[in-house]
């Protein structure tokens, strides 16, 4: 008698996937998600050759949003479905190379496993004790084909004493549908500081499921921002690791959708060390019939005495059938530490409307104003300015949309 | 020539009846006070007039130049050329004022590119930095401050019957006398201002010399006169209209 052979969505991407199921919505870490609405088997893997035609409005479309953000890189990788097709490095400082996919010790779900088996490549950027390259590295990952799983993969690695600025643009090329499904691992060296920038704007019609785990050693600086304002169901799950004694966490984040969007945002704020401080400060606002789900976990392990860690996370409601959930949660293992959180779902506050009402400012422009207001404090720590002023007319646009 | 008319004006604040018919008049160029003890529905007459959530005229009118101010929205009501200095501006993290006035110019068909320049004008007028127009409204702003920052708006947007609710409070002589100053040249121009100032105190009228004076207690005026009225009430509080 031969038993039946059970294949998993992700059996057409190879047999060493053809076990992984999609994660159930009773999972507390996928709880609220719409991660049954994706069909993994739909998405074929990206093919490692592209046409020259591709490639060059590819990069036609890197030129153009790259001119927003300030100066030369001090390197500049461009993927189109995961395939690397530029590489630049112009500061000494940092060294850029592809490489074969490293595995991960703590696999953070099932889309990870999958990046790591269908990613054509492993983007690995150094940046070199004590260095201190004055402008950003810049990767841009941008989606191309149709019904394409694209799994771009970067690893980023600090050395002691050094800072860097290393910004994400995950886009789409026109109106690509894809299933996007990045993993970005740092590792933040003694001392040193990275500041991450990760704008997730691909096509309406295209899902995000993308991992971010940061790993930061003693009296280093993990500082994030994340804008996540594109793609149908958008994840983002950001792990921050402080692993070494005086290390530090920020996480800042500004997520947005409208029609029948959603945006889910996991955040883990993990104390491995002592005197380690975590702030986390998350915005959202959905319209439409668009759901939005925030969940925290700040984790204090037994170790992380005198650890102080903060967050606070606010959506606002924009229509009566748009939804949202936030849920955060503590995990605390020594007594001797500070933790602290926040969190709010509601509509546009009626007494700032109205004070704006009163001026004589309809009623629509009103909640558009208080709506970028809310989101001004996330724009302006942005580390970079010129992200910060590539993200403000998206979000205006994405405003105008759920508020007319 | 403006006027606003209120008649018979009953309303209840989610459901308790605060305003037991409330009747006055206030024509461009005219200053009337609407004085009245704590909780009396001062604030209530203001806040129904300019359609704050949660206030409701039950029955009764009020007009703005013959226009149903009950029936429009705020905003409208704003545009129709009411305007309400607030007892307790709102803060409103990440929003300037410039972008504010500029909203507002632009939905009742002005310029909003002359915004800047008059700003900078009113702020010379009443001695407020021209920096605060680059501070979020309100945020950060001592009590003073915040009602500089509404005068400031009024004398921008030029309506035509302005509400001035407790603009007193918060305003040290000198700037309670600068304020008064401007709004006092507003009733006196070409399109003179009317003034419904509400207040518990007689110090704004010091400054502001009020043509009429309405007494106000338990929700309707008491007794409407000159001047006078407010040597009486100094003289002898509240009690003598056994408010």
């Amino acid at each position: 008698m031969s038993a039946a052979v059970e294949t998993g969505p992700f059996a057409h991407l190879g047999e060493a996937l053809s076990e992984l199921q999609l994660p159930s919505t009773e999972a507390e870490e996928w709880r609220y998600s719409r991660v049954d609405g994706i069909d993994p088997s739909r998405f074929a893997a990206a093919s490692a050759e592209l046409d020259e035609s591709t490639v060059t409005a590819v990069l036609a479309e890197v030129e153009r949003l790259v001119d927003g953000v300030d100066g030369v890189p001090a390197a500049l990788v461009v993927l189109a479905d995961g395939v690397v097709v530029r590489s630049t490095v112009s500061d000494d400082g940092v060294q850029v190379e592809a490489v074969d996919a490293q595995a991960d010790p703590a696999v953070p779900d099932v889309f990870a496993s999958v990046n790591e088996h269908v990613t054509p490549s492993e983007i690995r950027v150094r940046i070199l004790q004590h260095a201190r390259p004055t402008a950003p590295v810049l990767v841009v990952s941008l989606a191309v084909g149709d019904d394409v799983l694209v799994a771009p993969r970067l690893r980023v690695e600090l050395g002691a004493d050094s800072e860097a600025c290393v910004v994400e643009l995950h886009r789409s090329l026109g109106a690509a549908t894809s299933l996007v499904v990045p993993v970005t691992h740092l590792e933040v060296g003694r001392d040193a500081t990275v500041h991450h920038v990760v704008v997730q704007d691909v096509a309406v019609g295209s899902d995000v499921v993308g991992s971010v785990s940061a790993t930061v050693s003693s009296s280093g600086t993990y500082d994030g921002w994340l804008a996540a304002i594109g793609g149908r169901y958008a994840r983002a799950r950001v792990d921050c690791r402080l692993g070494g004694r005086g290390a530090s966490g920020r996480l800042a984040s500004l997520y947005a959708g409208g029609a029948d969007q959603m945006r889910d945002l996991r955040t883990f704020q993990d104390h491995l060390d002592r005197d380690t401080t975590s702030n986390l400060a998350f915005k959202g606002a959905v319209g439409g019939r668009a759901h939005a789900v925030y969940t925290g976990l700040i984790r204090i392990h037994p170790e992380a005495r005198g650890s102080n860690a903060e967050q606070s996370n606010r959506i606002m409601t924009l229509s009566d059938e748009a939804w949202a959930e936030s849920v955060p949660n503590l995990e605390i293992e020594h007594n001797d530490v500070r933790c602290a959180h926040a969190s709010t779902v509601g509509p546009v506050d009626a007494d700032q409307r109205f004070y704006l009402e009163s001026r004589g400012v309809p009623t629509e422009v009103a909640e558009r104003l208080i709506v970028a207001g809310f989101f001004d404090e996330v724009l302006d720590r942005c580390p970079v300015p010129g992200v910060a002023d590539l993200v403000r007319p998206r979000v205006a646009a994405l405003l105008e949309a759920v508020t007319s | 020539m403006s006027e606003l008319v209120v008649e018979d004006l009953h309303a209840v604040v989610g459901d308790t009846p605060i305003l037991h018919g409330v009747t006055l008049t206030v024509r461009s160029g005219e200053v009337h006070a609407v004085m009245g003890p704590n909780g009396s529905g001062k604030s209530t007459l203001s806040n129904v007039l300019m359609g704050r959530p949660g206030y409701r005229a039950t029955s009764g009118s009020a007009t703005l130049d013959g226009v149903d101010l009950l029936a429009l929205p705020t905003w409208e009501r704003a545009r129709a050329g009411l305007f309400l200095a607030s007892q307790y501006p709102t803060e409103v993290p990440g929003v300037f004022v410039t972008d504010v006035l500029a909203a507002a110019y632009e939905a009742s068909g002005r310029d909003p590119s002359l915004v800047p320049a008059r700003m900078a004008e009113e702020a010379d007028a009443i001695g407020f930095g021209r920096d605060f127009a680059d501070r979020a409204l309100n945020v950060d702003l001592s009590g003073g401050e915040q009602k500089r920052n509404e005068t400031l708006q009024l004398a921008v947007l030029e309506p035509r019957i302005a509400i001035l609710d407790e603009l007193d409070s918060g305003l040290d002589v000198d700037a309670l006398r600068a304020v008064s100053r401007r709004l006092e040249a507003a009733t006196d121009g070409p399109a003179p201002l009317g003034i419904l100032a509400i207040t518990h105190y007689s110090r704004l009228l010091q400054e502001l010399h009020p043509d009429v004076v309405h007494i106000f207690a338990g929700g309707r005026i008491l007794e409407t006169g000159g001047p006078e009225l407010v040597d009486r009430l100094e003289a002898e509080g509240y009690a003598a209209w056994d408010a």
